[in-house]
């Protein structure tokens, strides 16, 4: 039978809370905890963060509180442009990049901040994305050909190319694919939108040979059709980019060469 | 001390970082049939290479004339006549099957009409030796970076390369010889230590960014591989050319690339004055980033800058027209409106010169080798080590690094460096046994920083430095500054001894990461200012006020420069190689650098 309550150990609870005195702007961030080092339950631990004195970004806040309140919070972080992929988290309920994240453009209120949805927490913000990359690599997202390489560039058309648009931008932060409750449910087997999307800009690259193969392997009950057009992917791209879309291409490309 | 439990992994080679050079070479050396492992502190996606936008330089002459030879005179005149001009010959001539392969690869290329890889015109790249504008800047629109390092991933993936992602490297760990023969490292997940051992290890670290307040660089810029270096007792070189990027975002710094100036944007200043025209009559705004930095400062100096306390300048591109920014330059226009709040179709963009690149770093030869002075001997190789990418100094850029040469050096000695360490390497060689106190060094100081409980937080350190970085080792420089600068860089380094590391825990502790990051960047920005206070002269990126002319009788010169642990520089010099490797170009001699 199913277990409907969750284990003890994975009860949140409420955590330390650490007052902004003298903050001419304050605003409230109220951020996920955990460490596997202390045997503790994880816990939400609330900063208030004086606006006047940060960035615009939710990466500064989170940066303002580490650096001047709290140096054991944890994330990822990187570019902090929104090119590296490193610092998506749930904001406010909503997957994205903290760093291309406005603060004020979050609902009023409290900022809550969470690691990604249904992956394993590493520790705080940071959540376990190896079998994320292992997905990735299972659908060998490299060039395949059999002809003979040429001496140059293979040449391909301004039209061809522009069949890669919005596929090749994707920058592997996962925020789509721990979106999806398909992904939640089965991501074991099912690939999940980002790496769909990966699969498909291999497939319509017309400098690539190996389509069937490509759509052999993804001819599979779970690591295509658990997509449910549910489309929670589309709408948290921080890129802006199209998962759904890119798998409904590829679903329609099995049905084609089954009736061809 | 805590004893701590180490755990040995062999390899014939150990590649520490996966940007664009530690992933070419790390699947370069696996197709040559050596046992290869990368080890790199974030996954490889999310390494700096990541972000670059406007190009790849390679003179294939897609979109006009052009020449490598072309390419090899700018970029000795580029670098002002301190780059090395047989490593420079190596890499103009290498770039072209490098840009081949790249796309072989699959790297989706912007392509002309007839199919081939779309080139843009850059910076200082010209035909002709000077005398026309050259379109030589390989484009995936303006994620040329990004669309790099995803194909090579994908390639290292393809190459079934082993990899040891977040792994922080601590040290590296050499014999009694001053053999370096591998690496220890920081295993973040799991909270324990690696020893790496290798025939040789790539440094393949990147640069040094963050030693400054404002950079384009990412925070994970820390410069990690010249942090060991130093410690290892090595020299470091050309520190003092740091190059400032003419166009990051006002406040952000977040990056703007040269490549809109490329299709056409200009710059302007409060005036709505082409300032460029000025001070470059001939390449204008396409003139190297020094010069362009230069003028945007003087016009601000000089009451012209824009905005409400006249400190930054504009980039025009509204007259390119939506289709072209559409096609051509989609990132930086959301980079821009996130930002900027700035619709680049309608407003220009506000900018200001922003730190960007090191062309100094870990002295190599063309190889990959990392070399040393030792007595009379200039090239002296380090056996066991390499270093590639940012981290080192060929030195191919010089004192000022043209744009697009950038992801060119990346490929082409990460390229290099596999070829090298097959010729040097036999598969599965056995490795020496070290002394028992190989380690001792390395661990010692990890685990006084792991524990450490001064009263001065990391953060505050860290931003001690780059105020300081900031305020004296800027655009401009006089000795005055740079003496004022080392004394302040100096005590910093210095309190350094009372940092605290708050986090105790072993996994995933990003406190001590920082911290460990920190000492990295200290060490280097003590060896940029000093370096740069011991340089009387103007070349390239480094503009002394009190020097404004290049000295070429006395400074032709590569600096070197060593800081011990107590934060002491000691200087010696290197020539800079006036030859090249084969007779198909010739060396050019320095002379007056006019764009």
């Amino acid at each position: 039978m199913a277990e409907f309550s969750l284990p003890k150990n994975s009860k949140i609870q409420p955590g330390k809370h650490y007052p902004a005195k003298g903050a001419k702007k304050p605003r409230t961030f109220r951020i996920y905890r955990w460490s596997p080092d202390d045997g503790q339950n994880p816990r939400i631990d609330t900063y208030e963060v004086d606006m006047a004195a940060c960035g615009p970004m939710v990466l500064d806040a989170l940066l303002k509180i580490k650096n001047e309140i709290d140096p054991t919070l944890t994330l990822r972080r990187s570019c902090r442009e929104g090119i590296c992929g490193s610092c998506a988290m749930n904001i406010d309920g909503t997957n994205t990049l903290a760093c291309i994240c406005a603060i004020d453009k979050v609902a009023k209120g409290d900022v809550k901040i969470y690691p990604l949805p249904h992956m394993p927490v590493v520790k705080d913000l940071v959540p376990d994305l190896t079998h994320f990359y292992a997905q990735f690599a299972s659908i060998k997202p490299w060039m395949r050909t059999q002809s003979a390489t040429p001496d140059r560039e293979r040449l391909q058309s301004p039209e061809d190319r522009k069949k890669l648009d919005g596929l090749y931008e994707c920058i592997l932060c996962a925020c789509c694919s721990t979106s999806c409750p398909s992904y939640w449910w089965n991501g074991d087997k099912y690939l999940g939108p980002a790496i769909l999307l990966q699969a498909y800009r291999w497939i319509v690259d017309s400098r690539d040979e190996d389509t069937g193969a490509r759509l052999d392997d993804l001819e599979d009950p779970f690591k295509l059709y658990r997509c449910h057009t549910i489309m929670n992917c589309a709408r948290t791209c921080p890129k802006g980019l199209n998962p759904a879309k890119a798998i409904a291409e590829i679903k329609k490309l099995m049905v084609e060469r089954r009736s061809s | 001390m805590e004893s701590y439990k180490i755990q040995q992994h062999k390899y014939d080679v150990i590649v520490v970082g996966a940007g664009g050079a530690g992933l070419r070479a790390t699947f370069g050396l696996a197709e040559k049939g050596l046992k290869a492992a990368c080890i790199t502190k974030v996954f490889p996606t999310r390494s700096h290479t990541v972000a670059a936008q406007g190009g790849i330089a390679a003179a294939l002459g897609n979109m006009g004339e052009d020449d490598w030879r072309f390419h090899f005179y700018d970029t000795v005149k580029g670098g002002d006549w301190l780059g090395d001009q047989d490593a420079i010959e190596y890499m103009c001539r290498e770039a072209i099957p490098s840009i081949y392969e790249l796309e072989h690869y699959g790297v989706p290329f912007s392509r002309t009409e007839e199919g081939r890889i779309y080139q843009r015109p850059f910076g200082g790249m010209t035909t002709h030796y000077g005398k026309g504008t050259a379109q030589r800047t390989c484009a995936a629109a303006d994620r040329t970076g990004h669309a790099i390092l995803h194909t090579l991933y994908q390639q290292a993936l393809a190459h079934d390369a082993e990899f040891f992602v977040e792994y922080f490297a601590i040290d590296l760990i050499f014999d009694d010889e001053g053999v370096c023969r591998g690496v220890l490292a920081l295993d973040m997940n799991e909270g324990t230590l690696h020893l790496f051992r290798g025939q040789a290890v790539v440094l393949a670290t990147g640069g040094y960014g963050r030693a400054y307040f404002s950079a384009t660089s990412a925070h994970t810029c820390t410069g990690d591989g010249g942090g060991m270096v130093l410690r290892a007792g090595l020299a470091l070189q050309d520190l003092e050319f740091v190059q400032f990027h003419p166009t990051g975002i006002y406040g952000a710094g977040c990056l703007i690339t040269e490549g809109v100036r490329g299709e056409g944007g200009y710059l302007t200043n409060a005036k709505g004055e082409r300032f460029m025209e000025r001070y470059a009559p001939s390449a204008k705004d396409l003139a190297s980033r020094d010069v362009v930095s230069r003028a945007i400062t003087i016009e601000i100096r000089e009451g012209r800058g824009v905005g409400e306390h006249k400190d930054h300048a504009f980039l025009n591109l509204m007259h390119l027209g939506p289709e072209v920014i559409h096609e051509r330059l989609p990132g930086i226009a959301e980079s821009a409106r996130i930002f900027a709040g700035v619709d680049v179709t309608k407003e220009p963009i506000p900018i200001l010169p922003t730190v960007h690149y090191n062309m100094g770093g870990i002295p190599t030869n063309y190889h990959g080798e990392v070399v040393q002075k030792k007595g009379d001997d200039v090239d002296a190789v380090v056996p066991g080590l390499f270093a590639i990418g940012e981290a080192a100094c060929v030195s191919v850029h010089g004192g000022n690094r043209l744009g697009s040469n950038s992801l060119l050096d990346l490929v082409v000695f990460g390229r290099a460096v596999s070829h090298r360490c097959a010729e040097l390497i036999k598969p599965g060689t056995a490795h020496k046994d070290l002394p028992a106190s190989a380690l001792d060094k390395a661990l010692a100081r990890f685990d006084s920083l792991r524990h450490a409980d001064g009263e001065l937080p990391t953060a505050k350190i860290r931003l001690d430095m780059q105020r300081t970085m900031q305020t004296d080792a800027a655009v401009f420089r006089t000795g005055e500054t740079l003496k004022e600068g080392c004394d302040k860089i100096d005590a910093v380094h210095a309190s350094f001894k009372h940092v605290r590391v708050s986090d105790r825990s072993m996994v995933w502790n990003s406190d001590l990461i920082e911290t460990l990051e920190l000492a990295n960047l200290l060490d280097q920005a003590v060896g940029t200012m000093h370096s740069a206070e011991q340089r009387p002269e103007s070349r390239g990126a480094h503009a002394r006020e009190d020097f404004p002319d290049r000295n070429d009788a006395e400074w032709m010169k590569h600096t070197l420069v060593k800081v011990d642990e107590n934060g002491k520089t000691s200087f010696d010099y290197r020539p800079v190689h006036m030859y090249t490797l084969t007779d198909e170009v010739e060396v050019v001699p320095p002379k007056k650098r006019v764009y």
